[in-house]
């Protein structure tokens, strides 16, 4: 079963899906930021998933990133940042 | 938040991971705040891998596909030369240290997993040597000896973390 991922309310400025692991510091600065700009959006620790779960939200990730790096943030389904490039974000949340 | 008796843990780890650094000529990211939350990263991933793994890379809990990015992770020293970080940003070089530049963000050096999974052993130089040469993939120590040592005598990396260069 695909996991669903976690809400967060805000500004509708489309689909922002944020891949990130929970250790990871910079996923927590790319929340932390799209939190400061009230940006809704939704995020998956993949980290935390099962095994079955975390391969399929690879493949899914890996569309947008073949690295299979993290931060990875998806808007739309068309713009992808990797890495937490906040200026970029700011930029393509305008 | 960590509690109390975690955020001991953390301090003593950094603590640890800084006299280290010191001692081998690199040096950890003086963001404190950022650099404490990169420790607690390496503990939370000890206490559930049983290893310190990259708190910035997806682990899938098999040591044996996790050598790669146990901190220190085998692509630190390329990237600390390249970028002046490493991946995480744990590391830094000493120029980004002196000018007080923070942790860049870089892309990741690691191959992707279809890639890791696909990768044949390159080390394939023979050349009937008397001794095989091992090399340690996190800082380039090179020894020739039947086996490698228990620990890398320059960066003390485990045994596992060789890789034969030459045979």
């Amino acid at each position: 079963m695909t996991p669903t991922p976690f809400h967060v309310d805000g500004t509708d400025k489309g689909t922002v899906m944020l891949y990130a692991l929970s250790t990871c510091i910079h996923c927590k600065q790319t929340r932390n930021l799209l939190d400061e700009l009230h940006i809704a959006y939704d995020y998956l620790y993949v980290d935390q998933l099962s095994r079955e779960e975390m391969d399929e939200i690879m493949s899914e990730m890996e569309k947008y990133n073949p690295n299979g790096s993290f931060p990875t943030l998806v808007i739309n389904s068309k713009k992808v940042i990797i890495g937490s490039r906040l200026d970029e974000i700011r930029e393509a949340l305008k | 938040m960590p509690d109390d008796n975690s955020s001991e843990k953390i301090k003593k780890r950094f603590k640890e991971l800084n006299q280290d650094a010191k001692k081998n000529g690199y040096y950890l990211n003086p963001d404190e705040s950022f650099t404490m939350g990169l420790v607690e990263g390496l503990l939370k991933n000890a206490e559930r891998y049983g290893y310190e793994s990259c708190p910035c890379r997806l682990s899938f809990g098999e040591k044996k596909h996790d050598l790669d990015i146990i901190c220190p992770c085998d692509y630190r020293d390329d990237d600390i030369s390249e970028y002046g970080a490493c991946f995480c940003g744990l590391y830094l070089s000493k120029t980004n240290v002196e000018k007080k530049i923070t942790a860049p963000v870089i892309p990741d050096r690691r191959p992707s997993l279809k890639d890791r999974l696909t990768e044949k052993n390159n080390s394939s130089i023979s050349n009937n040597l008397s001794y095989p040469v091992y090399r340690c993939k996190v800082c380039g120590y090179l020894c020739a000896r039947n086996n490698p040592p228990d620990k890398c005598p320059i960066c003390k990396a485990d045994r596992e973390r060789f890789e034969i260069f030459i045979r």
